[in-house]
């Protein structure tokens, strides 16, 4: 039992020993010294920003209408919601250039009002929020839905209109689980590789992402891949770290809260 | 009803509760009244009802000589425009609000144009008048019972409102608590000569604070009097065993009989 536990734990582990030691140092340096990785880092950092906020946005009220509402036809949208999670992102790229392409469903009247967004940065962010806003949503709705309902009663009772009731008790109880939500779904962005390849395209400079660059660069030198790869682990660790940290210092709070 | 002076909350309603319908009458005056029945006969529903958070097929709400609720007219007023405190079981106080900001939030929402500071200030004078003034900057965590729920009432009356709900108001304290929230509880009440309806499974409490009793069983009133009188005469076993260990304080309503 404990040796096919220790089994996957290797497994788990040494890929990235691998990525951290193979080459040593140096190579790694030379990797991050490449052309594509500057554009690249700056064009994630650049978007997801945008689709974070895009996400946390649209998606609070969403979410909030979606927790809230008795509609029946809201349990079959939240579910609608969740796809883009386990759909492949390559699906979500197809769907995207069948939605909004040029000779998509919607494309032409994009195109007549001047808006071709496929190819472009802005297909960067469409497929970025495509797959990163179920996320953001699901911890959002969850959130809401887990609030005391007698804490919403009370408020509105005081004579607490709807606005108010979302403004000033709803979002900061909901808060923390808001925080860990939109960065899980940065972290998504981040990540995003097939629907921005498939719907945005791969041009250096113009739309290819960190992942897109790691992509490109294998055909050049696996150690700049390497490299760009080890950027990506470092964001994702710094924000693992993060929400711990931030958990375990808001469970700090309430804990050392309660009598 | 006249647009009489003295302020009177009439109820009566009829409501689907999923395995069987609430269908209640009840008149409040100034005399609290201590609305009573073992779990599940619909007490809490019946109070959410008249909040405006349930809605009931048909019937009519009204308080003094507003409509709150008629099927018939499709009057249905929004909770926030009731006026109708409600403090539930664990005080409802906002976790993330400081014990003033709780009550400066009532007032913020009846009076948007006055500034925070004159807010806070007159949320201070509120928390004094029921003694805890130096409780303000607390968390409603660093409270004890007894004053989290001196929070929630002056909260709940500085929202200038025109009744008064209160669900178990005790059964979250212990025993010492108890005694002391129940004492001020009863004073407030009565000096505030509002409609008020409380749900309890306390004998003590329904003592202390009441003085006439409706007994709802399976979402029916199946008795409404004076207190003396349902206690002469309990009208179910549920009443009849409430009233007999009016002397012994009960621990919880998890404690309340079944019935056959």
């Amino acid at each position: 039992m404990l040796g096919l536990g220790g089994l996957l734990l290797l497994f788990l582990v040494l890929p990235f020993v691998a990525l951290v030691l193979d080459g040593g140092p140096e190579a790694i340096w030379r990797g991050l010294g490449c052309s594509l990785t500057w554009p690249a880092l700056r064009l994630s950092l650049g978007t997801t920003l945008i689709s974070v906020v895009l996400v946390v946005v649209g998606g609070t009220p969403l979410a909030w209408w979606l927790a809230r509402s008795r509609w029946r036809s809201a349990r079959w949208l939240e579910i609608l919601l969740q796809l883009p999670v386990v759909i492949p992102p390559a699906v979500g790229g197809i769907a995207l250039l069948l939605a909004f392409g040029r000779r998509g469903l919607f494309g032409g009247t994009l195109e007549r009002l001047g808006w071709t967004p496929a190819f472009s940065v802005v297909a960067v962010v469409m497929a970025q929020v495509f797959v990163s806003a179920p996320f953001y949503l699901q911890a959002a709705v969850q959130a809401f839905g887990r609030l005391d309902p007698n804490l919403l009663a009370v408020a509105r009772s005081l004579g607490a209109s709807p606005p108010r009731l979302f403004v000033r008790v709803a979002l900061p109880l909901a808060r923390p689980w808001l925080i860990g939500g939109a960065a899980m779904s940065w972290a998504r962005a981040l990540g995003e590789f097939g629907a921005t390849l498939m719907f945005a395209g791969n041009m250096t400079g113009k739309t290819q992402t960190l992942p897109l660059a790691i992509y490109t660069a294998l055909e050049l030198d696996i150690h700049t891949a390497q490299a760009l790869s080890l950027l990506l682990v470092v964001f994702a660790f710094a924000l693992l770290l993060f929400l711990r940290r931030f958990n375990r210092g808001f469970e700090a709070a309430r804990g050392a809260a309660t009598p | 009803m006249t647009g009489n002076s003295a302020p009177r909350l009439s109820v009566a309603v009829q409501a689907g509760l999923g395995s069987f319908t609430l269908q209640a009458s009840l008149e409040v005056g100034a005399e609290p009244l201590a609305l009573v029945g073992p779990n599940g006969s619909g007490k809490t529903s019946l109070l959410l009802t008249i909040l405006g958070l349930h809605k009931p097929e048909r019937g009519r709400i009204v308080l003094s000589d507003e409509i709150l609720f008629d099927a018939a007219l499709a009057i249905d007023r929004p909770t926030e425009e009731r006026h109708l405190a409600y403090l539930p079981q664990d005080f409802g106080l906002f976790p993330h609000l400081t014990a003033i900001d709780n009550v400066a939030f009532a007032l913020a929402c009846r009076s948007a144009r006055v500034s925070t500071k004159q807010r806070r200030s007159e949320a201070m004078a509120w928390l004094e008048r029921f003694g805890i003034g130096n409780l303000g900057e607390r968390n409603p965590s660093r409270l004890s019972g007894g004053e989290r729920q001196r929070v929630a009432l002056a909260r709940a009356l500085a929202s200038s409102p025109k009744a008064l709900l209160l669900d178990e108001p005790t059964a979250s304290l212990d025993v010492e608590a108890r005694v002391e929230v129940r004492a001020f509880l009863a004073e407030s009440i009565r000096s505030l000569g509002l409609p008020t309806i409380l749900v309890t499974h306390d004998a003590m409490d329904v003592e202390a604070l009441a003085s006439r009793v409706a007994v709802l069983e399976k979402g029916h009133v199946v008795a409404c009097g004076l207190l003396s009188d349902v206690r002469r005469a309990p009208p179910t076993s549920f009443a009849s065993r409430l009233f007999s260990s009016s002397t012994v304080p009960k621990t919880s309503g998890i404690a309340s009989p079944s019935l056959q």
